[in-house]
């Protein structure tokens, strides 16, 4: 029989233990987790992103229930363990559940403490350690107002910077004289308590709490010194204490966490204890990093391979605050050791390295951390750096003439840790990108989970693709690619932050983002323009001077000034009145080409200006509407004549292309989305090189995306299958709009797929169910703003009817 | 000299949208009249020196406008492409009074290369 291991604590270092030990032992155990909290393991240190809006709760999963089920353990959450008795190796549950152990595994992480001050326990006060807390402060941001921070250190400025993300007035208060005093010195907390304050957050140092006053519920914080900030929400941020009360009352040696050897045994060696909870040679430790060497070391012993001892680690810290960079690691306040120092006013740059005996001893970067990793390894490795002492300051490429920064990834070792929320290091990430063939970010993402979480190792990890395959990697350098001159950030940036810090406007976006120019240009203005229509459907309006002519005016610019005019035909169905409405326009505005279009419909060509609003008026008369021939939107669902007529088919394709086109027209995209349904795989309306296309077959229809004909042409993936005409409404809404929320602007389908991977669309619209309807939602939410016929508002509504005239004609 | 010529009455201001462009028929041609973001107004011919893309239709950023056929960046205040493009449009000469009336020059020139 196999023998029992029970977790306790189901967060970040237990699960990682498990997911070591598996790793090495996959039968050994029969494995019980107990976890207080109602979830599966999730990456707490994304908590701080969820709070600011730039994540969601599902992409900081990191181990879902499908997980521990795939591996044979029960996971009990919900449920806190209450006492171990060591004697008979037995824990008990909360809910009365009592269960043996052959092994016990305790990882209970920490708890936040709670200043001993009146008013502690009202109603509005909390902390900010699990996903309970991060929802309470949803709550109470969601009701807009102040709120009050205690404590200036990493978590509390985290949070601070989340809930001036959602729109409440932020004070922070502490202790003492500058922020982040444990990792950062004068200069660089003060530099980052002035970025700060240009968020609109206030910190008040030396600011000693004296009560929480409020009846009923918070009202807000009274200092010591007497001053009042009213507040509606109060978070405690001021520290964490290991979590040992369990540990205590079971009669394991206790002091400041629960003891450990360096094999992570306790003073009962059935038992061994990981993380946040532990003292290991007197310390405790308050961040990732040391976890998942704690956990290699665990899962040796319980794999009964005794070789691995656990010498303690040494951390470094980055605050996660988006546009905000701070990078801190060693000793570098009451240090003898020489400081060497490196400030641009201009560029907001501060850095600071302590060296001792010719050894980094600490550093402390403000504003422009990318050599972070690089002091991080010298200084861990104890590395002498007498001969880089002139040039050391301005970063690991100095001295070379031009700046390689894939030289600077390929001088770190195997050992340097590249993504510090996961724990990846260099020589893990190279040799899966070389044992395994991968080639792109995505591929190391879900191999490694490098650059999986926060992301900001997103450009070593493209520096150590583009080294690993030399030419063979195609950088998505996109990733990294400024938008446009106007701006540094890349296109997923501004995506993220027009989210996280509610940008409502293009203005409101060039000035928090610092765009270079004063109004944009041509390429950046129609991005945003879209970025914003997307994030706030129903809210944001429309720019239109901000739009490419053909969107602006609803029809296509020609070579010779004139216009096209093409009217939407519903799945490439037309009737005789329609034609006879179409030619009469033809004839009364004397239109000089008239043309079937590749898209199943007709395109009257060379129609002036002025004329476009008769026109259209004359083509709404008859039922027409515009065909969106001109937008980066829904342009055509090409249909075939399917079961009604066609001896091979199989479904209904014309009446299902119909049904699509009218769930689908009037969105506006990224780039153009083209459509289409064919009766059977003989496929006769090409639906296998369309962004959406639909193949009838006898038992359901077939789902393929991310097609286009065009200069490079690219057959679709198939999707999936489904039996239904709603499931095939549902999967193609769903799959537009996560296209719409997350493509780069002027990036079809076709690229955005090969760009994040088919496995990963797969992954949010076929095996996400209640992730597809919600996107199917969002769609269907949007569109409800977006299906009003353009052409009828100018014809008659009289929307821009200045468009449609001259100012004067003179002479 | 300017002040000798036949300064005509086109229109308001405010009939030409922020960052945006009406035309006006002359007997030169059409002429693109521009009003940016900052409120300043300038007159071009509007055409492209590319192909003749009509400027008017392009998108208005600072002093420039994006031509809308082929993506040329032709500055409002010379009418020469931006670099390293060459080409340049005529501009006319535009007053704007206290009443928020143009006035435009039919006098055409060149910016000096
Ligand atoms: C009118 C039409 C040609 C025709 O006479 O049949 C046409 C005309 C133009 N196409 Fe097209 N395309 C037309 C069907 C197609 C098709 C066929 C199809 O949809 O089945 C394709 C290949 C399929 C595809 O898109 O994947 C096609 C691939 C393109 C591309 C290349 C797209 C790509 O992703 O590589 C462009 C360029 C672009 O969009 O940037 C383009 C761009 C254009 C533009 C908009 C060029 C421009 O920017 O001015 C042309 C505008 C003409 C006008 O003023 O009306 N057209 N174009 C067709 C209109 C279909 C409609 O009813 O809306
Ligand atoms: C908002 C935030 C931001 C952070 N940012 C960073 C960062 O940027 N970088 C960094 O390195 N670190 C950061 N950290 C710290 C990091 O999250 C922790 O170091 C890490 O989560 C510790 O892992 P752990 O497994 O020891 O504890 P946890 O992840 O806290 O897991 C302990 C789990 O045990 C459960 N538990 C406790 N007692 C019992 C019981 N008796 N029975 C059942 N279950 C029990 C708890 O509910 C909890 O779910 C951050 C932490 C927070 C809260
Ligand atoms: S193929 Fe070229 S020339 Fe023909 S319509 Fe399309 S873009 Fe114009
Ligand atoms: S006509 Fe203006 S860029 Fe070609």
């Amino acid at each position: 029989m196999k023998e029992k291991l029970i977790l306790v604590g189901n967060g970040m270092a237990g699960v990682r233990t498990l997911e070591e030990l598996l790793a090495r032992a996959p039968d050994r155990y029969d494995i019980t987790v107990f976890g207080a909290e109602p979830h599966p393991n999730y990456n707490r240190i994304m908590l701080s992103p969820v709070l600011a809006g730039e994540k969601r709760f599902e992409e900081i999963v990191l181990n879902d229930r499908a997980w521990y089920e795939a591996n044979g353990i029960t996971l009990v959450t919900g449920e806190r363990v209450e006492s171990v008795d060591l004697a008979s190796r037995t824990v008990l549950s909360a809910a009365g559940r009592s269960m043996a152990y052959d092994r016990l595994l305790l990882a209970t992480g920490s708890d936040p403490i709670m200043i001993p001050v009146p008013g502690r326990d009202l109603p509005g006060v909390v902390t900010f350690r699990d996903l309970a807390d991060v929802d309470a402060m949803l709550a109470a941001s969601a009701r807009g107002g102040e709120a009050v921070v205690i404590g200036g250190g990493l978590l509390g400025l985290e949070a601070a910077n989340g809930l001036a993300a959602r729109g409440m007035r932020v004070t922070v208060l502490h202790l003492m004289a500058t922020v982040m005093e444990r990792q950062l010195d004068k200069a660089a907390g003060f530099l980052l308590q002035r970025a700060l304050e240009t968020r609109g957050i206030t910190v008040l140092t030396g600011a000693d709490t004296g009560e929480i006053y409020g009846t009923g519920r918070v009202e807000g914080v009274r200092l010591k010194d007497g001053r009042e900030i009213p507040a509606g929400l109060v978070v405690m941020a001021v520290g964490i204490r290991p979590s040992t009360a369990l540990a205590r009352a079971a009669g394991l040696a206790v002091e400041r966490g629960v003891v450990v050897d360096d094999r992570m045994l306790t003073s009962d060696p059935a038992v061994l204890a990981v993380g946040e909870c532990v003292q290991h040679r007197g310390a405790t430790y308050g961040l990732v990093a040391p976890l998942w060497e704690m956990a290699k070391v665990a899962a040796d012993q319980l794999a009964g391979r005794a070789d691995s001892l656990y010498q303690g680690s040494v951390t470094s810290t980055k605050l996660k605050v988006t546009g905000i960079d701070v990078f801190s690691a060693g000793r570098f306040d009451g240090s003898d050791g020489e400081d060497i120092v490196f400030r641009d006013a201009a560029r907001g740059v501060y850095k600071r390295l302590v060296v001792k005996d010719g050894r980094i001893e600490g550093a402390v970067l403000y504003g422009d951390v990318a050599d972070g990793p690089w002091y991080f390894q010298l200084l861990k490795d104890g590395a002498d750096v007498s001969d880089l002492r002139e040039t050391l300051i301005f970063g690991q490429g100095a001295g070379a003439a031009a700046r390689d920064p894939r030289a600077a990834v390929a001088a770190l070792s195997d050992e340097a840790e590249i993504c510090g929320c996961n724990g990846v290091c260099k020589g893990k990430i190279v040799s899966a990108i070389a044992e395994k063939g991968l080639t792109t970010l995505d591929d190391v993402r879900s191999h490694t989970k490098a650059s999986a979480s926060c992301g900001s190792c997103t450009g070593l990890v493209e520096q150590l693709l583009s080294l690993t395959l030399g030419d063979g990697y195609a950088a998505e350098s996109a990733t990294a690619k400024p938008m446009c001159k106007c701006t540094a950030h890349p296109h997923d940036d501004v995506r993220r932050l027009i989210k996280a810090k509610n940008l409502r406007s293009i203005p409101e976006i060039m000035q928090e983002l610092e765009w270079r120019t004063a109004e944009g240009c041509g390429h950046c203005r129609p991005a945003l323009n879209y970025y914003l229509l997307a994030a706030w459907p129903g809210e944001y309006v429309d720019d239109s001077q901000s739009r490419f002519v053909n969107e602006r005016v609803h029809a296509n610019i020609q070579k010779d000034g004139t216009y096209s005019v093409v009217p939407r035909m519903w799945g490439g169905l037309t009737n005789a009145a329609e034609l006879r409405a179409i030619a009469d326009v033809v004839d009364k505005f004397r239109i000089p080409t008239v043309k079937v279009t590749g898209g199943q419909r007709i395109d009257l060509l060379g129609v002036r200006k002025e004329d476009l609003p008769a026109v259209w008026a004359d083509l709404n008369a008859a039922g027409m509407v515009s065909g969106h021939a001109y937008a980066k939107g829904l342009r055509t669902v090409k249909t075939c004549v399917g079961s009604e007529w066609c001896r091979f088919g199989t479904q209904d394709s014309t009446g299902m292309g119909v049904k699509l086109e009218r769930m689908t027209w009037g969105s506006w995209a990224p780039h153009k989305i083209k459509l289409a349904v064919s009766g059977c795989p003989r496929n006769c309306a090409e639906a296998t090189i369309k962004d959406f296309g639909v193949v009838a077959v006898d038992s359901g229809w077939e789902l393929h995306v991310g097609g286009n004909g065009g200069m490079k042409v690219r057959a679709c993936d198939f999707l999936c299958k489904v039996a239904t005409e709603e499931e095939v409404l549902e999967y193609c809404g769903a799959f537009l709009q996560l296209y719409r929320e997350e493509a780069r602007y002027l990036e079809r389908t076709a690229p955005w797929i090969e760009r994040v991977g088919l496995d990963y669309v797969k992954r949010r619209i076929v095996e996400d169910a209640e992730g597809r309807r919600d996107l199917h939602a969002r769609f269907l939410f949007s569109q409800s703003f977006s299906q009003d016929d353009p052409w009828a508002q100018r014809a008659t509504g009289g929307v821009d009817r200045h468009e449609f005239s001259k100012l004067a004609e003179v002479g | 000299m300017l002040d000798r010529v036949n300064w005509i009455d086109v229109g308001l201001v405010e009939d030409i949208p922020a960052r945006g462009a009406r035309t006006i028929a002359t007997p030169l041609g059409e002429v693109a009249v521009f009003r940016t973001g900052a409120g300043e107004v300038f007159a071009l011919m509007n055409r492209c020196p590319h192909a003749n893309g009509p400027l008017s239709e392009g998108i208005v950023h600072d002093r420039h406008v994006t031509c809308p056929l082929h993506g040329r960046v032709i500055s409002l205040a010379t009418g020469r492409m931006r670099d390293p493009d060459t080409g340049c449009t005529p501009t006319l000469p535009v007053q704007v009074g206290e009443d928020g009336v143009i006035r435009l020059a039919l006098v055409p020139s060149f910016a000096n290369a």
